[in-house]
């Protein structure tokens, strides 16, 4: 019964949603407003109805109604009320509802701004969001119910089906399988969510760029609008990723957070493309420069959205063939064609009017700098796109899998990454217009020549790897650069009077977008430390020990103590090492690793056991034991140097893009004050 | 010392020296770094994505058994590659090797890059160009004092 009202307001979202996206267009077409109207309200209608389905799938995973299919996949007993809540998106059918929630959820957000300067935009952004709605939810309708019941044929046969069959019984299941003991990690709790709405967030602006195509405004005006939107998509992109590095690190056992699997890259790339939009779109605002280009940015991150739903949803991954026999992956990758070719030609159709006022003063100014970053990030791209399609279009043609690990990818992104991070020391000292070669060089050599320091010490430490001291001077010089940045803005205050401490603050709070950056600067240069330690010093080795025995890694010592194993009343057997941990010579601490073995799902999890320190984590791995524990056990052990940092790091990042994005109320002063025509100009004013 | 007894000594002395060495040869047993970093460059056809040194299902366990048993064989670390090349294919490896199709996986990244870096090397020349004609002109007025004042403001902030 529930579960029935549940699908019939899906359906009534769906139809709603189509409906809006047919009338928003007929009515901008036709120039009739009431339509737009109509349509409008259609939008905003189809939040309470997506909300009333998803209400409905907690409601059955809650009250662990087995007979509904995808309740019995992702739930069972012993799991507790919060991670049934969660099982909302920890399987196909329930993240694509989610997903379309959260879609309906910021186009209403949208729908509800003051549209009165730009009312010609909304018709478009309503058809941009509730296509991409109609289409997730098409997805769940007509391929993967959330509310389909399993059935008992008259053959004896388990169904799957939303109504009864012709002869066939209803099964009360009295347990389902629970969720896949991967994904009840806080980590993994919270990343899909962030990720998901980073994804959905990008939407908007998309639909923006989309409407401003339509209607052939080619200010920047739809830019100004979504400046915020996407620096939300991609704060929560960034938060994704990060906490997925961390489930990967805490969970999945194999000593790092990134091992450039497909579906990792699935969520990079949107970030990539967005990341560059970001630093272009400051172009356009200062210099009216690069508006074809940001158009091909924001029409790619949104098909990139797609395609990474679309990678981790379809099965594709894990064969072609796969991916041909799960229903919506050639839905999926219909509309990712569909939705691009129509963005393509709308920007081929305006591709003369959009060709704005591109001049360069200087090659050394901000602007070619940022034309720069950009290359270096579709560079990255490009390694990440095609590292994950390759595979895919090798088994197409010669029926041969391979494989890209990442051997693959990191000599061809790491040179990329460095350059970036050169650009980050270099960006901050250039204008923009541009300066000469000899006053650029003037603020540059300075910093170049004190960071030098940060290798010389290194190297007087006895690092001789020359692409990680290559690395960490380059760290040194954006720090450098970027904290001088901050020192010279709070002195310059300092010296009108302001304290320091608020000199700092109101700098800060002045300039949001432009300090914002560079707080996320910082956090990038604190998470290459970490990055750089573990890529090029990280050490490891394994043995198997009988009780007593010890393992050496540098300057640790482990000696194996006790294994134990019991069963856990939520269906887990855990057996657990014990390990004392001795750094030269005296002992610090207990490492406990262990895995747990789910008997629902027979699948084992491997649970790292780490001791942490700013120095570095010493990471270690139960890999096999003896039935009879006095035998002897395997273990791994890494040592990851200051692989810590890249959490710190990641901190920091975050911090910063909320500074950034944090609303400015002398903005929307300035906007209230100026007169209508010049509100641009004086938006920019105050942002910067 | 009767010979006999002598010679008895010095089988008994040889023994012992020999034994330290037979000991030595079991020690050539291959340790378990020495197989992962084998394991570490393939990949099992099973579990996809997940490097053989830290696959924790037990068909990477044998895996990882069949280099240990190669090594003990002292087989190379190529002939233990090219032999689960042969017996699963070229996706064990964690690169495929550069030829046929494969070439491809490593020409068109640099290949693309290469080219926007051309296409942005010469968009860069293209718009260098009406800004030296303009620097012949007059630098342009502002229109209206709004637009001056705040131009004002902006020079003083940067």
């Amino acid at each position: 019964m529930v579960a029935n009202v549940g699908y019939f307001s899906l359906v009534l979202a769906f139809v709603v949603a189509l409906y809006g996206a047919g009338a928003a267009a007929y009515g901008a077409r036709r120039r009739k407003p009431a339509f737009v109207e109509s349509a409008r309200h259609a939008l905003l209608l189809t939040w309470p109805l997506v909300s009333v389905a998803a209400l409905t799938i907690i409601v059955l995973l809650v009250r662990g109604e087995y007979e509904i299919a995808y309740v019995a996949s992702v739930t069972s007993n012993a799991m507790p009320p919060y991670l049934r809540i969660t099982a909302l998106w920890g399987g196909q059918a329930g993240s694509l509802v989610f997903w379309s929630w959260l879609m309906s959820a910021f186009a209403s957000a949208v729908g509800l701004r003051k549209w009165s300067r730009d009312r010609d935009l909304l018709p478009w952004v309503i058809v941009a969001t509730m296509v991409t709605l109609s289409f997730f939810l098409s997805l769940v309708i007509f391929f993967e119910n959330p509310f389909a019941r399993l059935w008992l044929s008259p053959e004896g046969q388990q169904l799957t089906a939303l109504f009864r069959p012709a002869g066939a019984s209803p099964i009360f299941p009295s347990d389902g399988q629970g969720l896949n003991p991967l994904l009840r990690h806080p980590g993994m709790i919270i990343h899909p969510p962030m990720l998901y709405l980073g994804f959905v967030s990008f939407v908007i602006p998309f639909a923006f760029a989309i409407g401003a195509l339509v209607t052939g405004r080619t200010d920047d005006r739809w830019i100004r609008i979504t400046r915020r939107w996407t620096l939300v998509a991609w704060l929560f992109l960034s938060l994704g990723l990060i906490l997925g590095g961390r489930w990967a690190y805490d969970v999945l056992g194999w000593g790092g957070y990134w091992g450039w699997d497909p579906v990792e890259i699935a969520a990079f790339m949107p970030w990539l493309s967005g990341t560059a939009f970001l630093h272009s779109v400051m172009i356009q605002e200062k210099r009216r420069m690069l508006k074809q280009w940001n158009m091909v940015l924001i029409i790619l991150t949104y098909a990139l959205v797609i395609f990474g739903t679309f990678l981790t949803r379809s099965g594709v991954l894990s064969s072609v063939h796969a991916f041909a026999q799960s229903a919506i992956g050639p839905m999926f990758f219909g509309f990712i064609g569909l939705t691009f070719v129509i963005s393509v030609s709308l920007l081929i159709h305006r591709w003369d009017a959009l060709k704005g006022e591109n001049q360069l003063q200087s090659m050394l100014s901000r602007e070619s700098l940022f034309l720069l970053n950009n290359l270096l990030f579709m560079g990255i791209l490009v390694v990440c796109f095609w590292g994950v399609i390759f595979p895919l279009l090798s088994e197409l043609f010669t029926g041969q899998k391979v494989t890209l690990g990442p051997q693959f990818y990191e000599p061809a992104t790491g040179p990329l990454f460095a350059a970036l991070l050169l650009l980050m020391g270099v960006a901050p000292l250039s204008a923009w217009g541009g300066r000469s070669w000899r006053v650029l060089g003037r603020a540059i050599w300075l910093p170049t020549l004190l960071s030098l320091a940060v290798p010389v010490v290194l190297l007087l430490q006895g690092v001789a790897l020359w692409p990680a001291l290559l690395g960490y001077w380059l760290v040194g010089f954006v720090a450098l650069v970027t904290l001088y940045e901050f020192w010279r803005g709070a002195m310059a205050r300092h010296r009108r009077g302001e304290n320091l401490p608020l000199a700092l603050w109101r700098l800060a709070g002045r300039n949001r977008r432009r300090y914002g950056g560079y707080v996320i600067h910082l956090g990038v240069v604190v998470m290459a430390i970490g990055i750089i330690g573990i890529e090029f010093f990280q050490t490891e080795t394994q043995g198997t020990l009988a009780q007593g025995e010890q393992l050496t890694l540098g300057r640790y010592v482990m000696t194996y103590d006790t294994l134990a194993q019991w069963d856990e009343p939520d269906g887990r057997n855990i057996t657990r090492a014990v390990i004392s941990v001795y750094q030269d010579g005296r002992r610090v601490g207990e490492l406990h690793p262990r895995r747990d073995y789910y008997y629902a799902s027979q699948q084992p999890m491997t649970i790292p056991g780490v001791r942490a320190t700013l120095e570095g984590d010493l990471y270690m791995l139960l890999v096999g034991w003896e039935p009879i524990a006095t035998e002897g056990a395997t273990f791994k052990v890494y040592q990851n140097p200051v692989v810590n940092f890249v959490w710190f790091g990641g901190l920091v990042f975050i911090l910063g893009t909320l500074v950034a994005a944090w609303p400015e109320r002398e903005a929307e002063y300035a906007l209230a004050t100026a007169p209508a025509r010049r509100r641009d100009a004086a938006a920019e004013g105050a942002a910067e | 010392m009767k010979p006999r007894l002598l010679r008895l000594f010095l089988l008994l002395v040889g023994l012992l020296l020999w034994m330290p060495v037979s000991a030595g040869a079991q020690e050539g047993e291959p340790t378990d770094d020495e197989v992962n970093a084998i394991a570490h460059q393939l990949y099992c056809p099973v579990c996809e994505n997940i490097p053989l040194d830290v696959c924790p299902t037990q068909a990477c366990v044998q895996w990882r058994g069949t280099i240990r048993q190669m090594l003990r064989e002292g087989r190379t670390e190529e002939e233990i590659k090219d032999y689960f090349v042969q017996q699963y294919g070229e996706r064990v490896l964690a690169t495929p090797p550069a030829r046929g199709f494969n070439w491809l996986a490593y020409v068109i990244p640099p290949a693309a890059f290469l080219g926007g870096a051309i296409v942005l090397a010469q968009t860069m020349r293209r718009w260098r160009r009406p800004a030296r004609e303009e620097a012949a002109s007059p630098a342009p007025q502002a229109e209206d004092p709004f637009i001056e004042r705040l131009e004002q403001e902006l020079r003083k902030r940067a």
